[in-house]
């Protein structure tokens, strides 16, 4: 069992940072050079601590599916020394996505006052900057920023994990 | 689908013959046909073994804002029909928990978004508030309150458990902080704008939620799609089903302290999506089913890089199954905890990949198949013990036999065109979309007003009737197993706030 656990660890081999696929098409190379020089200059910013809390105040959840694969082996966030932590009490970036409903106003402003200064406000996708295709109405008050202070900006929907991570980046400078 | 007026005795009268069939309660709405009809109506969708069943009942006489409470026969209708009061003003008579369910503090409790009179732009400021949920007394018994923000990367919701020492004695759930108000937002919106909002209902079901609504759409037109677009949709549904799938095996797994499994099953979603990127322009494939067809086509060579993905994607599934199975301490994380069982199952009209975990439950592509279901013979999943080593069995041979069928509908994808133009219905008419979405059973009904944009639309998501069952799963669990029964069953927020 053990054996074959290390077996498929030792076939799979180590994906962070793939070599350029000679068979993938142009797009997917281009980004696995980008990724390789995002991940380079946050180790050179950064060295080896971040920790970010994720807060959803009302997306649809697919931005979320691409923060979690921020945490699988290609991209391997961890090995960067970014972490997500359970407590805004340890972080030094929150990372919110959109639209903020109102029921979760308070929540994400209160959470937002727990975490010790100076802290970060990321706003990922469509949602989180402009509200998205949600808007503004009696139940959500639209992009992060009419609730947050905001220091970084990610569109897309979802923006996908590479841009999540420049943003990141970004945050940081 | 079936779609006739009931009278108020008939309604009530419907739901008994519906449950001495074997039939499901999917979904109550309220309607405000004020401006068109002069009264409100309440409908509900039932699910036969012989399609979906769609009453509408108007309520005309001397009681316009209530209607005949359901929950006798069906339990799962005690949430609707609070989300009905709290959106469209109507109350089920009699009902026994009339506690608000989707308004929390942040609009008044007499601003009903969903009728004709408000914008659905006012602003409110919040008011102070407080639930009562219910207490759990005795010698030792204290409480857990989890959320709204949980301690991951996760939707927000409450979850207030009753516990003595680690044993949780009841479970509360209060869900609704995700509610973004996306019904009234489709209210008189165009046909194709709408089908973007229907997209982003639960993220994780965009294909699902896609489809329904462009089957809707195609119902109200009576129209048919060619054939190459099922297949294509049936082929995106697929690549969805084992997309989560595979995220939610590798979850478990961490969950259960198998970290092995999260950074396995996760790179292996990872090139999954990576292909949906390259073939259909999304790693989602967000906004790929579009009204009339598919945003894009698939070249044949597009097509067998496709099956070659399924054949070495199986390969490796199997493998890391044989792992799992073969770990005695994931095994004992597994077995026996949170168990649902088939009467349970029955009774809370659980459905989708959950029900089918504890023996019950229908697969609509199996048990109602349409195009193209119903020409690939659907094998559908079961298992029998209703615990979280159930609700991963199924997921496994769920994999296997999406991985079938897309290989199948990969070589035999049927020429045509993979886009027409979009249905254009007459004003006034409804229609609904059901669709067996990775999770289960999605429904979106529209109905549209007399310039033919939408009137109103209703998008149900299966976790509504998942929710409760939850709640019962977790009795008698420890609380550290609750992590991993709630991944189990990996219901949607989003989807169920709306």
């Amino acid at each position: 069992m053990p054996w074959r656990m290390l077996r498929q660890i030792a076939r799979v081999g180590i994906l962070t940072e793939p070599a350029p696929q000679p068979d993938g098409p142009e797009s997917l190379r281009a980004d696995q050079a980008e990724q390789r020089a995002v991940r380079e200059e946050i180790l050179a910013v950064l060295g080896r601590a971040l920790a970010i809390r994720q807060v959803d105040p009302g997306s649809c959840n697919g931005c979320e599916l691409e923060i979690h694969a921020l945490n699988n082996p290609y991209y391997n966030i961890e090995g960067l020394g970014i972490k997500f932590v359970a407590s805004p009490r340890h972080a030094d970036l929150l990372l919110v996505t959109g639209p903020v409903s109102a029921h979760m106003e308070a929540a994400l402003r209160r959470t937002y006052e727990a975490m010790p200064a100076p802290k970060l406000v990321v706003a990922v996708g469509e949602c989180g900057c402009n509200g998205g295709v949600f808007g503004e109405s009696y139940a959500s008050r639209g992009r992060v920023s009419n609730v947050l202070p905001v220091d970084v900006e990610v569109g897309g929907c979802p923006p996908p994990p590479l841009e999540i991570l420049r943003a990141i980046r970004r945050a940081l400078r | 689908m079936y779609r006739a007026p009931v009278t108020r005795a008939q309604w009530r009268a419907a739901a008994s013959v519906v449950r001495s069939l074997g039939g499901r309660l999917i979904t109550i709405w309220g309607i405000d046909r004020r401006s068109s009809a002069g009264h409100f109506a309440v409908d509900v969708a039932y699910a036969l073994n012989s399609g979906l069943v769609w009453l509408d009942l108007a309520l005309t006489d001397a009681e316009p804002t209530s209607y005949p409470d359901l929950t006798p026969t069906f339990p799962s209708a005690a949430r609707l029909q609070r989300a009905v009061a709290d959106l469209s003003g109507l109350v089920a008579s009699a009902s026994q928990d009339s506690r608000p369910w989707l308004r929390h503090a942040a609009w008044p409790e007499d601003y009903f978004p969903l009728r004709r009179e408000p914008s659905g732009r006012e602003r409110f400021e919040a008011l102070d508030e407080s639930y009562p949920f219910v207490t759990v007394t005795g010698d030792g018994v204290h409480e857990i309150a989890v959320g709204p923000v949980h301690a991951g990367i996760i939707e927000p919701g409450h979850f207030r458990f009753s516990v003595v020492g680690e044993k949780v004695l009841r479970l509360e759930q209060r869900l609704g902080y995700t509610h973004k108000g996306v019904e009234k937002r489709m209210e008189g919106m165009g046909l194709a704008q709408g089908a973007r909002v229907a997209a982003r209902v639960s993220g994780d079901s965009t294909v699902a939620f896609g489809w329904a609504y462009c089957c809707a759409l195609e119902a109200l037109a009576a129209t048919e799609v060619p054939q190459r677009v099922q297949w294509l949709r049936a082929i995106a549904l697929e690549r969805e089903r084992v997309a989560n799938h595979l995220g939610d095996l590798g979850a478990l797994g961490n969950d259960a302290a198998f970290a092995f499994g999260l950074a396995q099953f996760w790179r292996l979603r990872e090139a999954w999506q990576r292909r949906s990127q390259e073939l259909m322009g999304h790693r989602l494939m967000m906004d790929w089913v579009v009204p009339g067809g598919v945003e894009s086509d698939l070249s044949l060579e597009g097509l067998r890089t496709l099956r070659e993905d399924c054949q070495a994607l199986e390969a490796q599934v199997r493998l890391l199954q044989s792992i799992y199975d073969a770990h005695a301490g994931v095994q004992d994380r597994f077995v026996g905890t949170g168990r649902v069982d088939a009467q349970l199952a029955r009774q809370l009209n659980l459905t989708g990949m959950a029900a089918r975990a504890s023996g019950v439950g229908s697969d609509l592509r199996s048990d109602l198949a349409g195009a193209p279901y119903d020409a690939l013979q659907v094998r559908k999943a079961q298992a029998t013990e209703g615990d979280v080593a159930a609700r991963v069995a199924v997921r496994f041979a769920e994999i296997y036999e999406s991985l079938r069928l897309l290989d199948l509908m990969a070589r035999d994808l049927p020429a045509g065109a993979s886009r027409v133009v979009p249905p254009a219905p007459r004003p006034g008419g409804c229609g609904a979309g059901w669709v067996e979405g990775w999770r289960g059973e999605v429904l979106v009904a529209i109905e549209l007003d007399d310039r033919g944009l939408i009137g109103r639309a209703h998008c149900h998501d299966p976790s509504w009737q998942n929710w409760p069952a939850l709640e019962h799963a977790v009795i008698g669990n420890i609380v550290p197993d609750f992590p991993l029964i709630n991944k189990s069953f990996n219901l949607s927020y989003s989807g169920q706030d709306l």
